[in-house]
């Protein structure tokens, strides 16, 4: 689009002074607006809206509709038979991968919460200390978020084979740890981790290159601890960064799907929902019905987690 | 009068007499000579000038995606180009990938041909209007046994396969192994059991197992549930008409559990290809795989491979009956040029593809019986022998039921029993339950 109209719109709308009065109310204000202005308003709402309905609004909703059904992705729409209910009382009753999905998937949103985050917050500070070196650092700590889960998957694999492992070959052991059900889990952990705290680390750098020195001038003169510091001033300034990065987290624990899949796709102890829904729909399965009623209990625990994040939100921007 | 021999030739008697300066009584005749032989010269047309016409093209869907096989199909399709002057375009697509898209893909555009694989997975699609039927061009196929047929036919009763090779799955081992320790092949349960057993004295894992992709398991289960049951009930199983609760497969995971403390241990986190290896590294005694084993194995170590077919547990039952899977051709429902596609199916069924898939493929055997085999080697003429001489041949687990049982379902019951061999009641309960709920779907 050129920006013949923007021109425009800086020419049509007058601040409003305060001398001018609202009468007219809401139709006096569109007046306002010239018409190249109400056709790009338009679109701009327009256009977004149908990207967000088509991509995003349609999709679930399809997704829960076609978990009431027994559809094989074969075959006209017609054709589909509604089973109602079923899905759901199978995934739950008969499905055994369903219920060790979910305990992993919680594992995962602990351990990322308890162990991975805190920690890439830790080297951020660390880092922001501007120790020698701290670029090398910097640059070796981000550098598996740059590599493809897919990619991770693959380095690891290198390092975790019973037969043929780094690790055991090091430790002289004989652990078994992408095949061990009570053991692969946390190996997965480990790499997912290693991944995360990069990332975290990078998010959190930015954050603090950002606070103002005068903030630790002002404490240390206070004669605040380093310590004290941090948790009574930097922290509580960083709070918008502080949310972002709970929300990573979140997104990156009920998303977690990639390395899982390369490594044995999602059997075996590594059993996550996202896994189970790709097993069940993608692939010569095709059962899209089932996979779809898995879809949406994955819905609905995202839904679960948006909802806290937005009354969290919207709280704060009342106050 | 002389045939044209030349297409220079056939042209020149086109051209008017009075400018040629022949006699109109031969032209005539020319031009009739001509009109006979037209088909056959448009088609010399076609290979002379490359891509003509639509009718001369006809595409294939393979995924044969590694260079070897890759390489034979390209051969194949030249020689089909040879034979019948018809360009075949091969449009090769990475093997997990193209069985994973294969619903979306025969649904949209597929290509007139396509690779596939015999068994339930052929007939399934043949009932879902998928496939294009070709029983008229069986008709014209020779070199075929009928269990080729069999395995190319749909539930409908018509053909709808071309079979191009197969492989079979047996216990493999390495010759010098056995000769350094004097080992003997056993031809039943107890010699297996008592094999294993001094094997693991001489410092051997007795068979090697993997089990992280959840599909060489599968081959176990079906060469114990063959032995035990036989092959009808495998079908009747696979197809969903028995039930898993029943004692006859209660006694397949019971016997199995019994074999697993002579497999290779912590099998779920080892991939086929590590298995192997130990046994290419003389660390394990044997290892129940198919012919495809012999990839990860050197070229000078070709020889030392030898294999025995899994031994009789039943007397009534025998030790005949084997898994080996068959991929082979078939036609799209639609295809744009329905002659070319047969003209294409015919010639991979013929004993000329069959020639050059044996000249250039040591891995596999052809399925056709008249192609020339004295290429073989010691290795594929053995394992020819084993098929020739099965009584039933299975296709495979997974190629023998619907897909979204054997991968949702069978796949991680059978790593349950590898991880908990004592819980079969449960471990059969849960498989039956949720056969159900997939068979009547």
């Amino acid at each position: 689009m050129s920006d013949l109209p923007l021109i425009q719109a800086d020419h049509a709308v007058p601040a409003p002074t305060p001398a001018t009065p609202t009468r007219g109310g809401r139709g006096r204000r569109l007046r306002l607006l010239s018409r190249t202005d109400r056709v790009v308003i338009t679109l701009m709402v327009l256009v977004p809206l149908l990207l967000v309905v088509a991509l995003v609004w349609f999709p679930a909703l399809a997704t829960v509709a076609l978990s009431g059904t027994d559809w094989d992705g074969i075959g006209p729409l017609s054709e589909i038979d509604w089973v109602g209910g079923r899905n759901y009382s199978d995934v739950v009753n008969i499905y055994p991968p369903f219920v060790p999905a979910m305990q992993n998937n919680l594992l995962w949103l602990a351990a990322l919460f308890v162990v991975a985050t805190p920690f890439g917050m830790f080297l951020a500070v660390l880092l922001d200390k501007e120790i020698r070196g701290s670029r090398f650092y910097q640059t070796a700590l981000y550098l598996p978020v740059v590599l493809s889960l897919a990619l991770i998957g693959f380095v690891w694999q290198l390092i975790y084979s019973r037969d043929q492992g780094l690790l055991n070959a090091v430790l002289g052991s004989q652990t078994d740890w992408y095949g061990d059900p009570n053991v692969n889990i946390w190996a997965v952990l480990v790499a997912a981790g290693w991944r995360h705290v990069g990332y975290i680390m990078l998010l959190y750098l930015a954050g603090l290159k950002g606070v103002d020195p005068s903030l630790r001038e002002a404490a240390s003169v206070d004669g605040a601890s380093e310590t004290s510091t941090f948790f009574r001033v930097i922290f509580p300034v960083l709070r918008p960064i502080n949310i972002i990065v709970l929300v990573v987290t979140v997104i990156e624990s009920l998303r977690a799907f990639d390395l899982v899949w390369v490594i044995n796709k999602g059997r075996n102890g590594l059993e996550l929902i996202s896994a189970l829904v790709t097993q069940n729909v993608v692939g010569e399965a095709s059962r899209i019905g089932f996979g779809s009623a898995l879809a949406t209990i994955m819905l609905a625990v995202s839904l679960v987690f948006i909802t806290v994040y937005l009354a969290v939100v919207m709280r704060e921007n009342r106050r | 009068m002389s045939r044209p021999r030349t297409e220079a030739e056939y042209l020149s008697r086109l051209v008017p007499s009075s400018v040629a300066g022949i006699g109109r009584r031969s032209l005539l005749t020319g031009v009739g000579a001509g009109a006979l032989l037209g088909t056959g010269l448009l088609a010399g047309c076609g290979s002379d000038s490359g891509s003509g016409s639509d009718s001369k093209e006809v595409s294939v869907g393979s995924n044969q995606s590694d260079p070897k096989p890759k390489d034979v199909i390209a051969k194949v399709m030249d020689g089909f180009k040879t034979s019948s002057g018809i360009t075949a375009s091969i449009n090769t697509v990475d093997h997990n990938t193209y069985q994973e898209n294969i619903n979306n893909y025969l649904q949209g555009k597929p290509d007139d041909v396509f690779m596939w694989f015999a068994g339930y997975r052929m007939r399934f699609f043949a009932g879902k209007g998928l496939a294009g039927d070709i029983s008229d061009l069986w008709g014209k196929l020779s070199g075929y046994s009928d269990a080729f047929k069999k395995a190319s036919t749909g539930d409908d009763g018509k053909q709808y396969f071309v079979p191009s090779s197969y492989y079979p799955w047996a216990m493999f081992y390495r010759k010098s192994v056995w000769k350094q320790h004097g080992y003997q092949v056993p031809t039943t349960l107890d010699q297996l059991t008592a094999l294993s057993a001094q094997m693991k004295r001489d410092g051997l894992t007795p068979i090697a197992f993997a089990d992280k992709d959840g599909w060489p398991a599968m081959g176990t289960f079906d060469i114990l549930n063959l032995r035990i049951n036989g092959y009808q009930f495998h079908i009747d199983l696979m197809a969903g008409k028995e039930a898993w609760t029943s004692d006859k497969v209660k006694k397949v995971f019971d016997t199995w559990a019994g074999l697993l403390p002579l497999h290779q241990p912590d099998s779920l986190g080892r991939t086929w290809q590590e298995a192997a290896q130990s046994l290419q590294q003389k660390k394990s005694g044997m290892y129940l795989l198919g012919l495809f084993v012999a990839q990860q194995f050197g070229n000078d170590e070709q020889d030392d491979i030898d294999f025995f077919t899994f031994p009789e547990i039943d007397p009534a039952i025998g030790a005949k009956a084997l898994d080996a899977p068959i991929d082979g051709y078939m036609l799209a429902r639609k295809p744009k040029s329905e002659a070319n596609a047969k003209k294409l199916l015919e010639y991979v069924g013929s004993k000329e593809a069959a020639d050059i898939t044996v000249k250039n493929d040591p891995t596999t055997l052809v399925a056709n019986s008249g192609a020339d085999t004295s290429g073989y080697t010691a290795l594929q003429k053995k394992a020819a022998e084993l098929v020739g001489s099965a009584t039933e041949i299975a296709q495979f687990l997974d190629r023998d039921t619907r897909p979204d049982f054997a991968s949702t379902v069978i796949i991680p019951a059978l790593q349950q029993f590898i991880k908990n061999p004592r819980d079969i009641d449960g471990l059969v309960n849960s498989i039956e339950n949720q056969k159900k709920s997939i068979f009547t779907s």
